[in-house]
């Protein structure tokens, strides 16, 4: 198992590698760099720029070296500093504007994780054993339907309706009296009022994906002969399900959250662009639209550095549930 | 089921045969059948084709042109169509009657119902336009037969511009369906390429390429994309950007594919009609041609079907963002980043639930079409 | 009849499976009675509803299948008598039977059992669900079990996982799961099929051992009549649905009444003896110059498994070769690296080309290759998978003369008489395989093979996927073939009643080497080496007043150089 465990570990480092260098791309892909926008800026508001002053600059972000050695320069900073930069925009350190954000961004990932397995198992279970009752033709639809709609449309339906049905704003994860106070019962009161709704419309799509591979899984395993091994032994039918099936349907599942989790966080971000939550989306639009590339490019590799852990944490989830995957 | 699936190879064949035609009905013909029988598919299938139809089509069916203003008709609500007025059969709808409401100082419309317009099939349209982009045509599928000043149709509302929502959604299609359309091309030739050289290779070559799609699919999609999008220069012209985000899109959905193709070269290459055929003398690219290809096709075109959704939702997400597409292109996620504004919404919902419409009516027929083909991919499981 | 010998009573059952078709009637009226203490088998072919019947006895018929009509009793340890066709499937009397009264094992261990529990934890289940028996009470029961079922060290493979044990093992596990509550019955749903011929032995000995032991009653499912004829006190004969006949053992076998069982015995008495037709045949001459002589070839796959070890062999015009194995034997690889589908590290594979040139077919280079495939050709074992379902059967049998050059009318005519040839009505050749039965699809690969006049023909397992009254038939076909032809053979199968009806010599593999090489009679009647000899006495024979395996000798390679261990009960 640790063996394991090692292999995956070093598996990883290649793809954290790999991630950088897309996230340094995504940085330089814009035509020309921040520093000759912010020139051009200036100069259209006819301020004069010292020559010194734009070295000094070139200098400190290292634009005026080669491409690989502008890498090297930011993961070194990561790496050894914690230092991802400075945002040109904001004109402060990248670190300082982002840790909150993508903590939050965990927070409702995490949350919308539980949510979606929480209510995905069962109604995959139930589709699977009632397969082709009301109930089955019923879950079947919705995730179709669920599955057709953006992340952002439901959201702006979502708020749509809480608006125009119940006269409620919905926006954020707090209330404006909360949002500078520190925690306490009633913001925890505050933020799981706020926190619903964006849990279910970043949810609903992976749920409705998930129950029907729950229920695509069940119904394999359902048809398997050790099932009609179990039965001859005398167990009843719903421990017979519970032990057998579902949980050797489950394995297969564990392993969709290397998939789910991207998407999770892909809804994260659009839907909390719609619903302005204070989380990295908005940011990370912000700081593409302004080509802020330093706060964008560190909020990708941070987002997919996560992203990758999630899956690793999911693969030794899978090897601690099935001897199969663990003794190969 | 064991007797029943396991049906002994010398009691009967493993198709249901009572059918004398199934015995002589090729890959295809089994696909149809296998297909038919999947109703929600097929009704998808029609309305799959109805809409390609309609994005084809839509300077004809369009009755006014989307980027036409009206200062007058700010936020106008839906007018009803009816057939009938006063007993005889005459198409109409209703002149709306503009009212100031003083208290939240907004223009508010009410259809005069003593007022009709009438409104004609195959009228002629105040500008030319050529149709498919090469017939020159002038008659529109609808439209108002004697408009006059004050008179209006918008059957689906209009938008901040007095822009008809109708006519806009109609022109969207043929942006968002043909993005669709344009990158599962992009993933297919990516796709296959990739995952043929992966399976048939196989070795370190196979072992790196996977890696490579493990590591992409890793990576949460939209901060991908959107990372790509905003890269492309604000000036750059309509149709190079549509091409550069059709294939951002395409970047992500050639690996599922890619995935497929090999899954099924490894396992055909190891079938015993494929070795028999190397034993027969056909060369390998006579074995790729004449038994990997036809194979694998159906399966290709159920995960083709199935990816172009994904690439609509894609594009829509991104121009909904303001850095995919963007305005005077219209396309469907063009159309909600008007509806972005939640008050904007709550005055005239037609902003957003009519491209929402849209959106969700195509992706879900697609979603199902896709999901009945995948079922009728391998037509020769056996049919218990 | 029915006195208080009798445990469980089958009346006039019918388990029907509505289909789109139609309804199914896999039973369709089944009766008997099974006595205690005694062997009841159940022989019919595949489709004949044997499983579903056994099935039906403890209501755990597959879905859409259900009881239509009859009577299942069961008589109870305290003398009262349930009709088990009445219980509710889902109910609580039902399972109180279930593992407890009647218990079941299944063919595929594997698959019946979970991959992701310990065996233990599998075992005991039965033990907690009917007496509540948990913890180290439980656990210590299990560890009886398992030595019972003589799995080695059962202290630690109580914690493993089915995986990581053998077939014959798995079987074990699954008869100690049966066995753990005692039961008065034992239901064993075709439990050696999966299993090879020596393993089978042990799984029978094992069996028959614990039915004495425990005083059970057991309800043996099977397709094999040798197995019956070791086995079995009573016998069913069935056949789609219905039994055809029924009776003590040695009736069925040296009286039977019915027809079918007439033919069946027939057919499985035929493949007892040499074919006749080999009987009439000319000798081949020994100092013939061989057609194939390989030597010393070897292949190690990647994994470091040596598949084929050193093998040595020829093959004389006109002759027919048999490759007899277990599974993982490595015949079917080493059949493979003849036609270099595999491509072998070590040796030589000289064949004779038709002008008397030599090549060895190891090193041939790609040209030499696809000019010798087309002399030396193959049948292959899965008769559904080595045709491709999207072309029509015309088009399957023509494809090896195009590639060699045939076309137009000549192409037509050739596939035609082709047809002719192996037994199919040219007027089929614009149909799909799928809608032919298994043995006209073994017709049509042979078809393919003898397409382009080969010389040579590596038949691999090529009649173990068709029921025992169907492989003669092949068989024969193929026989006939060879003398139209002049054709040689080398014949790859696990079935040594095949191997003696079909081929003038034998040579047995195991793991990867070959033991031993004869003459057929000579191999069969006076084996040299202890696997043979092991090998043959396994073979259960279908003469019930000749039982056998029990006094099989056993091979143990650890134990050389005599390396033997004679069988004791």
């Amino acid at each position: 198992m640790l063996r394991y465990i090692i292999k995956r570990l070093v598996f990883a480092i290649p793809t954290l590698f790999a991630v950088s260098i897309i996230a340094f791309i995504i940085i330089q892909l814009p035509p020309g760099d921040y520093l000759t926008t912010l020139l051009a800026d200036w100069a259209s508001q006819g301020g004069a720029v010292e020559a010194g002053t734009v070295a000094a600059m070139r200098e400190r972000y290292g634009l005026d070296q080669p491409m690989y050695f502008q890498y090297y320069k930011w993961m070194w900073g990561i790496l050894t500093q914690g230092d991802f930069g400075i945002s040109f925009e904001l004109g402060k350190p990248v670190t300082e504007l982002i840790w909150n954000r993508l903590g939050f961004s965990l927070l409702l990932s995490l949350l919308t994780l539980c949510f979606v397995w929480a209510v995905a198992i069962p109604i995959g279970i139930l589709s699977a054993v009632r397969q082709y009752s009301i109930s089955d033709y019923g879950a079947t639809f919705l995730a179709f339907f669920f599955l057709a709609v953006p992340d952002f449309l439901m959201a702006l339906s979502a708020m749509y309706v809480m608006s125009a049905w119940f006269g409620q704003s919905v926006g954020g994860l707090f209330s404006p009296d909360y949002i500078d106070a520190g925690w306490s019962f009633g913001k925890l009161i505050d933020f799981a009022k706020h926190v619903w709704l964006p849990v279910i419309v970043i949810g609903l799509g992976s749920l409705a994906a998930l129950v029907r591979i729950m229920r695509a899984n069940l119904l394999d395993e359902l048809s398997k002969p050790y099932v009609t091994t179990a039965r001859a032994k005398g167990m009843s039918e719903f421990e017979l399900l519970i032990r057998y099936p579902v949980r050797l349907a489950l394995n297969p599942l564990i392993s969709t959250l290397g998939w789910i989790l991207p998407a999770v966080i892909s809804g994260e971000i659009i839907v909390s662009v719609v619903m302005s939550l204070p989380t990295t989306g908005p940011l990370l639009l912000r700081a593409l639209l302004a080509q802020d590339m330093y706060l964008a490019g560190s909020l990708i590799l941070l987002i997919s550095v996560l992203t990758i852990i999630g899956t690793l944490i999911s693969d030794i989830l899978l090897a601690l549930t099935d001897p199969r995957i663990r003794f190969q | 089921m064991t007797d029943i699936t396991n049906l002994p190879p010398d009691t009967g064949p493993s198709l249901d045969l009572r059918n004398k035609d199934i015995a002589v009905a090729g890959q295809w013909r089994l696909f149809w059948l296998k297909f038919k029988k999947h109703k929600i598919a097929l009704v998808s299938l029609v309305v799959i084709i109805f809409m390609y139809l309609v994005a084809a089509f839509a300077d004809f069916i369009a009755p006014l042109d989307p980027n036409a203003t009206n200062a007058r008709f700010t936020y106008a609500p839906p007018q009803m169509l009816s057939l009938f007025h006063d007993g005889s059969f005459q198409p109409n709808v209703k002149q709306l009657k503009m009212t100031l409401n003083t208290e939240s100082m907004r223009r508010e419309f009410q259809p005069d119902p003593a007022k009709p317009i009438p409104v004609g099939f195959f009228v002629k349209a105040a500008q030319p336009y050529d149709l498919l982009g090469f017939i020159p045509m002038q008659t529109k599928l609808f439209g108002l037969t004697n408009p006059q000043i004050g008179d209006s149709l918008y059957i689906f509302g209009a938008d901040r511009l007095g822009r008809d929502i109708f006519s806009r959604v109609v022109h969207g299609a043929k942006i968002s369906l043909s993005i669709g359309l344009v990158g599962v091309f992009m993933s297919l030739i990516l796709g296959v390429t990739i995952g043929g050289i992966s399976g048939f290779f196989g070795g370190w070559l196979d072992l790196g390429i996977q890696r490579g799609i493990e590591l992409l699919r890793s990576i949460p999609t939209i901060p991908l994309w959107m990372g790509l999008a905003a890269a492309i220069p604000v000036g750059w012209p309509p149709l190079r950007t549509y091409f550069i985000i059709t294939l951002i899109v395409s970047l992500i959905g050639w690996t599922s594919l890619a995935r497929e193709v090999r899954g099924k070269f490894l396992s055909l290459r190891s079938e015993d009609f494929v070795i028999a055929a190397r034993l027969d003398g056909m060369s390998e690219i006579g074995i790729i041609f004449n038994h990997l290809v036809p194979s694998f096709m159906s399966h290709i075109i159920a995960t083709l079907t199935l990816a172009i959704p994904s690439m609509i939702l894609a594009e829509t997400a991104l121009s909904f963002l303001g850095i995919g597409l963007q305005p005077p292109i219209i396309s469907w996620g063009v159309l909600l980043q008007e509806a972005q504004n939640i008050r904007a919404v709550a005055q005239a919902p037609w902003l957003l639930f009519t491209p929402a419409a849209a959106i969700v009516i195509s992706v879900l027929s697609l979603n199902f079409l896709g999901d009945g083909l995948r079922d009728a991919a391998d037509p020769y499981e056996s049919v218990s | 009849m029915s006195n208080n010998d009798t445990i469980l009573k089958v009346e006039n059952l019918k388990t029907y499976f509505p289909t789109r078709i139609g309804i199914f009637k896999a039973v369709d009226g089944v009766s008997f009675e099974l006595k205690r203490g005694k062997t009841l088998c159940v022989v019919g072919e595949s489709g004949s509803g044997k499983s579903v019947t056994a099935r039906s006895i403890l209501q755990i018929v597959d879905r859409p299948g259900r009881i239509e009509d009859g009577l299942i009793e069961l008589t109870r340890a305290d003398g009262s008598v349930t009709d088990l066709a009445k219980l509710d499937p889902r109910g609580k009397d039902i399972r109180s039977v279930r593992g407890k009264e009647i218990a079941m094992i299944f063919q595929e261990p594997m698959s019946s059992l979970s991959p992701v529990h310990r065996i233990g934890t599998q075992i005991g289940e039965a033990l907690r669900i009917h007496f509540g028996i948990r913890g180290q009470a439980q656990r210590a029961r299990v560890l009886e079990l398992l030595k019972q079922v003589e799995i080695p060290r059962p202290e630690t493979a109580i914690d493993r996982y089915t995986f990581e044990f053998s077939g014959g093992m798995r079987q074990r596990v699954m008869i100690a799961m049966a066995l753990a509550c005692n039961p008065q019955v034992l239901i064993a749903d075709e439990p050696t099929t999966a299993l090879d011929v020596t393993t089978q032995a042990e799984i029978l000995d094992l069996i028959k051992r614990l039915q004495q032991s425990h005083g059970m009653s057991v309800l043996f499912i099977t397709h094999d009549m040798g197995v019956v004829a070791e086995i079995a006190d009573e016998v069913i004969v069935m056949y789609r649905g219905k039994v055809m006949e029924r009776g003590p053992v040695e009736q069925i076998f040296h009286a039977p009444q019915d027809d079918y069982t007439r033919r069946l015995i027939g057919s499985v008495v035929k493949l007892e003896k040499k074919a006749e037709v080999r009987l009439t045949r000319p000798e081949i001459p020994a100092e013939a110059a061989p057609l194939l002589d390989v030597k010393n070839l070897s292949l190690t796959f990647a994994s470091g498994l040596k598949a084929v070890d050193d093998v040595s062999l020829i093959v004389r015009p006109g002759e027919t070769l048999g490759i007899v194995g277990e599974s993982g034997s490595g015949k079917t690889t080493m059949g493979r690296c003849l036609l270099r589908i595999y491509d072998p590290q070590a040796g030589a594979i000289a064949y004779r080309r038709p002008d008397g040139s030599t090549v060895d077919l190891r090193t041939a280079d790609k040209g030499t290759l696809k000019e010798v495939r087309r002399e030396v050709r193959m049948i292959f074992q899965d008769p559904v998978g080595s045709l491709s379902p999207r072309k029509t059967v015309g088009q399957i049998i023509a494809e090896p003369l195009k590639l060699a050059g045939v076309s137009g009318s000549e192409l037509e005519h050739r596939v035609a008489e082709l047809m002719r040839q192996v037994g199919l009505d040219p007027a089929w050749r614009e149909r799909y395989p799928h809608a032919f039965s298994g043995g006209q699809r073994q017709r049509i690969g042979i078809a393919r093979a003898i397409a382009v006049k080969p010389r040579l023909i590596i038949a691999d397992e090529a009649t173990s996927a068709l029921d025992v009254s169907l492989r003669s038939q092949m068989l024969d076909l193929m026989m006939s073939l060879q003398d139209q032809l002049g054709l040689s053979y080398v014949f790859i199968s696990h079935d040594m009643s095949v191997i003696r009806y079909m081929c003038d010599r034998v040579a047995v593999m195991y793991s990867g080497k070959i033991v031993e090489t004869g003459e057929t009679d000579q191999v069969v009647n006076n084996p040299q080496h202890d696997y043979t000899r092991a090998l043959l006495s396994a073979i259960p024979h279908p003469d019930p007043r000749d039982r056998r395996i029990h006094k099989r000798f056993r091979y143990d390679p650890t134990l050389k150089p005599s390396g033997t261990v004679s069988a004791n009960g």
